[in-house]
């Protein structure tokens, strides 16, 4: 361990410079977002992951957001273990019918203000799921969404554009209490 | 001792199905085949419906895979589950879609159905009216001081979600029962009827750890039903990311294990070359998680030299990095303080339950569809096929280091043998119904394909069973006695898909 603890010293970090907002996410967030201050939250947003159907492949993504390359929490998003504990709900999948209600009590578990992000082609619309008995549809059908971040699954780099125009959205903006 | 072979000749065989036979046979047949799955001498494949019949897939280790299929007089068939416990939640799951009751079945209680849907037994002509959804009662533990612990469908972590009831008596874990079916999401009505594009489409959704095994395991039935031969280039670049798709899923794994062992520097190291091994594919294939790269005649992308010279790097790397951290796993004894003699699988039940992968594998059983079928290429490459007896979560982490290090050289076998030219050949139309299956083997475990297609060329049934099926149960018996502290650690070292389940 001692090797390759030492090693990590002299090695050159993995880590990417970071990318810059996307365009398309920045304009889809001025109209979703009614706004909230960046300094209610200071530069951290704690995140709460929610598959409400997914075929797990977006959540494959969001791991790999934790590894070195992209190692998310230099830009102060964290994944937390609690709704109570989020800012934002970061929802994956068609939402299946089985689990509309979970998704439902997550949402209400989070305190205000909060964000939701609708990851990956399935929670836009339910994507090639659209239409079948067991599923409700996009994550807007169930709860109201804020950025939708398309991909099948999105690439990390997608999901960290989509996140850092979250935090520079919402920078300057009064917040809006959803109930 | 019958042979499968034997009792599918003595019966009406189902014309068209392909690679192995199917027949439609008697009560008296059926239950002779349930006798020997009883008396351990076949597995059972699967076990899925259609509007009234049911349908079982065996495996008799000597003799070859067959489908046995049974008319069910009235929506009624004998329950295998009741003397067979590993088609249980089988056949519970087929009398939610399919309103099969299986009489005699002892757990009636409803699996994928959660009473949501706003119909019921939805695959079948005509679906039904919802019934009132009867409160989910749970399995009971009987002591002194014993106390429930609910968790999910939503998991403290990125999980999928799913709902398990633990008993505890003090810290030690007295029964564990899950309950799932959260992320159903209808697949299998959703092919019924599409074209083959769309289902294979949908298949390579089923669960996205394995999207190109499934994507793999639709492509050959849908070949054997049509009697389509993939060009060689297409099935050796089929086998060439089937074995990425394991290197990422197992290196993975190996890193969130010893995590879930507070061990986060295995997490971190592991994580970079998983890493590398979605970007070298993203490289070669043009989409990191290698999504509908795999279609019925071939593949849809052919990599070129940067891509391969892509992989042949990658190879490099994992080779200079992985033995280290091999040998930090084994090196230090705190973290095998966790991970030895925890959440131990008796081999038993993994021969019972015919549970696939490094489930199975840690626990002595010694099947692996790569050798055992040995579908091409692997027909022509060489591996071995690591098998542990010990069962407990350490096994399954050798387990996977130990096909790490076989996929790494079937990866290389197989960039220094691919063959030039097409990666693609379109199907005919048939000229009847034809049936094809197909079992690949996936980082999981095997994976079973079986459908039909129609005159009009459009898929009439699909069934996909995903190896989660037989590994769930056995995570209930693998926790026992353990404490609830050691239940990530458990779960993660079997890593069963809540998608592919749930399907």
């Amino acid at each position: 361990m001692r090797k390759l603890l030492f090693e990590s010293l002299i090695r050159p970090p993995l880590t990417e410079r970071p990318p810059r907002a996307s365009n398309a996410a920045v304009d889809e967030l001025a109209l979703a977002l009614d706004g909230m201050a960046r300094r209610k939250l200071g530069r951290s947003l704690s995140i709460r992951a929610v598959d409400a159907g997914s075929c797990n492949g977006c959540e494959l993504e969001m791991h790999a957001l934790n590894n070195a390359f992209y190692d998310i929490e230099r830009f102060g998003f964290r994944f937390v273990a609690s709704p109570r504990h989020a800012d934002v709900l970061m929802v994956t999948g068609p939402v299946t019918k089985n689990m509309r209600e979970a998704l439902k009590r997550t949402y209400e578990a989070t305190p205000n203000p909060k964000w939701v992000v609708a990851l990956g082609d399935c929670a836009k619309d339910g994507g090639c799921f659209a239409g079948s008995y067991a599923v409700v549809g996009g994550v807007s059908d169930v709860v109201p969404v804020d950025l939708h971040i398309p991909g099948c699954p999105p690439r990390p780099i997608e999901i960290l554009k989509g996140l850092i125009a979250l935090l520079d959205g919402a920078n300057g903006k009064t917040g809006a209490a959803r109930s | 001792m019958p042979a499968l072979a034997d009792l599918i000749e003595a019966d009406r065989q189902v014309e068209h199905h392909a690679p192995w036979r199917r027949a439609v046979v008697a009560p008296k047949a059926w239950n002779l085949a349930v006798e020997q799955l009883v008396a351990g001498r076949w597995s059972l494949l699967g076990l899925w419906g259609e509007p009234g019949k049911v349908h079982m897939a065996l495996l008799d280790e000597a003799q070859g895979i067959g489908v046995i299929s049974l008319d069910c007089r009235g929506g009624r068939y004998p329950s295998i589950g009741q003397y067979h416990p590993p088609a249980l939640r089988l056949e519970r799951a087929g009398a939610d879609l399919f309103g099969l009751a299986p009489q005699g079945l002892p757990d009636t209680r409803r699996w994928l159905d959660h009473g949501q849907w706003g119909i019921s037994h939805p695959l079948t002509a005509r679906p039904g009216v919802p019934a009132v959804a009867p409160s989910y009662r749970f399995l009971t533990a009987e002591g002194e001081n014993l106390h429930q612990i609910p968790v999910g469908p939503v998991h403290a972590g990125i999980i999928e979600p799913g709902h398990f009831r633990f008993t505890a008596g003090g810290e030690t874990v007295v029964r564990l029962e899950e309950r799932l079916g959260y992320v159903h999401k209808g697949i299998e009505s959703l092919m019924a009827g599409a074209p083959i594009e769309r289902a294979a489409k949908l298949a390579g959704r089923t669960s996205g750890d394995s999207t190109v095994a499934y994507s793999l395991a639709f492509a050959r039935a849908v070949e054997a039903a049509l009697g389509v031969a993939p060009p060689p280039r297409a099935i050796w670049l089929r086998a060439l990311m089937a074995e990425l798709e394991r290197l990422a899923n197992h290196l993975g794994d190996i890193g969130a294990i010893c995590n879930d062992a507070a061990f986060a520097i295995m997490h971190a190291h592991c994580g970079v070359l998983r890493e590398r091994v979605l970007r070298a594919a993203d490289t070669a294939f043009g989409h990191r998680l290698m999504r509908d790269r795999i279609l019925p005649g071939g593949t849809a992308s052919d990599p070129n030299e940067a891509g391969t010279d892509a992989i042949r790097s990658l190879v490099a790397e994992i080779r200079r990095r992985f033995p280290h951290l091999v040998e930090l796993y084994d090196n230090t004894a705190s973290l095998q303080d966790r991970t030895v003699a925890t959440g131990r699988l008796k081999g038993e039940l993994a021969r019972q339950y015919a549970a696939g992968g490094y489930v199975g594998r840690a626990s002595g059983r010694d099947f692996d569809a790569r050798r055992d079928l040995a579908y091409a290429p692997y027909d022509q490459l060489t591996f071995d096929v690591p098998v542990l007896q010990e069962g407990d979560v350490n096994a399954r982490v050798w387990i996977r280091v130990r096909e790490v290090e076989q996929s790494l050289s079937l990866v290389e076998q197989i960039l220094g043998r691919l063959p030039a030219g097409p990666t693609l050949v379109e199907a005919a139309a048939p000229e009847g119904p034809r049936e094809g299956m197909a079992l690949v083997e996936g980082f999981r475990g095997d994976i079973l394909a079986w459908l039909r297609i129609g005159e009009d060329g459009l898929i009439e049934r699909c069934h996909l069973r995903d190896p989660s099926w037989f590994q769930w149960p056995l995570l209930e018996a693998a926790i026992e006695g353990n404490i609830v502290a050691d239940f990530p650690l458990c779960n993660k070292s079997f890593n069963c898909s809540y998608s592919g389940h749930d399907l």
